[in-house]
């Protein structure tokens, strides 16, 4: 920009010009803004409106009620969809909460290398799911992976068939999310365990703390807040995997690895039930809700206290 | 507690941590290895063994060779499809953020804060809930299943992200420095171009690998808005294992999948600081 153009007064002109001066400034600072906002309720609004309309392959006016919701939540797929998030949500949460709080104390014991470990753990995160799922198909799956291997080394009997199991088809998703996503919370739990106080941890010291206590009793606690951070981000995660699921076992075998948002995918792009599918993206939503409301009134509660404090 | 060096509790960290790091690069070590086997040795054994001879030709028919459907063009075209959205939708989403997150964190109007509230809620919206109006928009535009659309999607999408770190960066600025530059006539470009902007590269620098990973990555929306040819690169790869697998070539699909994820394996192996710096600064607001 020149300075002639945003020199702020041309003498003799009307006031309307500095309007129409200033328009472009206007015009980048709304446009983009208003676009996105826009886009994010109007585009909601319409899903949550069409989830209660009769609408099939187009969207039609109409009004049927709770209608699709009831027949979304009475279908298998979703009744199975629904049980594997929770079983899925929940294990994931767990073991990856677990695995990157390990890591992250590992981590912290200043060892060596440490910026290539750290490297290794979170590379994944890096990668497509589309990628990590494909992968992991073919590791999991037992005529080419690990039973395979296993097989061919002698042991013959061995049997890690998960992958086309359907009892334990989920647990594959389990195990690629875990590989796949716990680096996340080691770098948080890491960055979390390097803030602490040092005052806090000599002071222990002094008190005659050895590295177990003082894990248990003055570092891990301060983690608290991001351990809650860590846990919603995935949930979140969780709620709308998708192509992990797609990679990996695309829903199967059978429905047995079915989750919410394959099947929003199938009513909508394969069924055309538009409805439905709406409705099942719907529920998705109040189940995330579900998740980020009571953070949200926590993330409140929490501010103010500091306020306060 | 943190100065041990050759205690056997230290030599138990470093076995504990070197095992898990073995495991978390096991899949990465197989499809590597994989990719310079030939299909016939793959069958023979497993997906998991040292190549006999280096098969190099794998990469050649992955980047080239391979058939999807009818057309026998390889990978080569779904990486371009990918390239020519991943680059501008990045590029454009950053630059729009940048100056988004200038406006609602140094030039305060009103309704600032509802506004960024509802562009951030953005990130948490599940996909699932814009992929139906999403398909009316590029219908009536004509932007169905062509690369622009996904362009448009991204860019606008992005905005979320690139906004929010771009906000929670300008915020630090010293209010001082814009009110000093405002009283002497300086107008919202002038400030950006001659302030804002010299002070950005660090936070752009991570806008633009985090938007770049993740827009390379998307699956969802490239396999609902695009078909064949105008895939990109994520959809192209379910596709090809679809295709293939009546008549498996592992090789050749091991060194498609190592080629698809090299763009942001190696965005992460020389940006790796920023892609952690922007993973923490979406968690954290």
């Amino acid at each position: 920009m020149t300075d002639a153009i945003s020199t702020p007064m041309h003498p003799g002109r009307p006031a309307t010009s500095d309007m129409v001066r200033r328009l472009p400034e206007y015009l980048m600072i709304w446009v983009p803004l208003l676009l996105s906002a826009a886009h994010l309720i109007a585009f909601s609004l319409w899903t949550i409106w069409i989830s209660f309309t009769p609408s099939t392959l187009v969207p039609v006016t109409g009004w049927v009620g709770l209608r699709n919701y009831s027949a979304v939540a009475a279908s298998r797929n979703w009744q199975i969809a629904l049980d594997n998030l929770l079983l899925f949500g929940s294990t994931f949460v767990v073991l990856s909460l677990a695995t990157g709080l390990i890591l992250a104390i590992l981590l912290d014991q200043r060892i060596r290398g440490e910026n290539v470990l750290r490297s290794i753990f979170l590379y994944p995160l890096a990668v497509s799911f589309v990628v990590t799922g494909t992968v992991w198909s073919w590791l999991l799956n037992p005529g080419l992976g690990i039973q395979k291997l296993v097989h061919d080394l002698g042991w013959s009997s061995f049997r890690f068939d998960w992958l086309i199991d359907r009892d334990m088809a989920i647990w594959t998703i389990v195990i690629a999310a875990i590989w796949q996503s716990s680096g996340f919370a080691m770098a948080l739990f890491l960055a979390g365990l390097r803030s602490v106080d040092a005052d806090l941890i000599r002071a222990a010291q002094i008190d005659g703390a050895g590295p177990v206590r003082m894990y248990r009793r003055v570092i891990l606690p301060t983690l608290w807040p991001i351990t809650v951070t860590v846990i919603v981000i995935q949930l979140q995660f969780a709620i709308s995997t998708f192509d992990l699921v797609r990679a990996l076992t695309n829903g199967g075998p059978g429905i047995a690895t079915q989750l919410p948002a394959l099947v929003v995918y199938d009513l909508m792009f394969q069924r055309s039930l538009l409805g439905r599918g709406a409705a099942a993206a719907v529920l998705m939503l109040l189940i995330l809700l579900g998740v980020l409301l009571p953070y949200a009134a926590w993330r409140y509660v929490q501010r103010r206290r500091t306020i306060h404090a | 507690m943190r100065e041990r060096t050759y205690a056997p509790s230290r030599i138990l960290i470093y076995l504990v941590v070197s095992l898990i790091a073995a495991a978390w690069l096991a899949p990465l070590a197989v499809v590597v290895l994989n990719s310079l086997r030939t299909n016939e040795e793959i069958a023979q054994g497993s997906m998991i063994g040292w190549p006999q001879h280096f098969a190099w030709s794998n990469y050649a028919a992955a980047w080239s060779g391979f058939c999807v459907a009818e057309t026998c063009a390889g990978i080569r075209p779904y990486m371009l499809n990918s390239a020519l959205v991943t680059i501008p939708a990045t590029i454009f989403s950053t630059l729009l953020g940048a100056v988004a997150g200038y406006a609602v964190s140094l030039w305060r109007f009103r309704g600032d804060s509802w506004i960024y509230g509802i562009v951030t809620l953005g990130i948490f919206l599940p996909q699932q809930m814009r992929l139906l109006p999403w398909t009316i928009v590029l219908r009536d535009t004509g932007l169905m299943n062509t690369l622009t659309g996904l362009v448009l999607i991204h860019t606008i999408q992005g905005l979320s992200f690139t906004t929010l770190f771009c906000r929670n960066y300008y915020v630090a600025i010293p209010h001082e420095l814009i009110r000093a530059a405002r009283i002497d006539g300086a107008g919202f470009f002038r400030v950006f171009w001659r302030i804002i902007l010299p002070l950005s590269p660090p936070i752009l620098v991570v806008t633009v690998v985090w938007q770049f990973t993740h827009i390379w990555n998307e699956f969802l929306y490239g396999v609902t808005f695009t078909t064949g040819q105008q895939q990109p690169v994520t959809a192209a790869l379910i596709a090809l294992s679809a295709a293939v697998a009546d008549i498996p070539q592992h090789g050749v699909q091991s060194a498609a999948v190592i080629i698809a994820a090299l763009p942001t394996l190696l965005i992460y192996l020389f940006g790796g600081r920023y892609f952690v710096r922007g993973l923490t600064a979406g968690a954290v607001k």
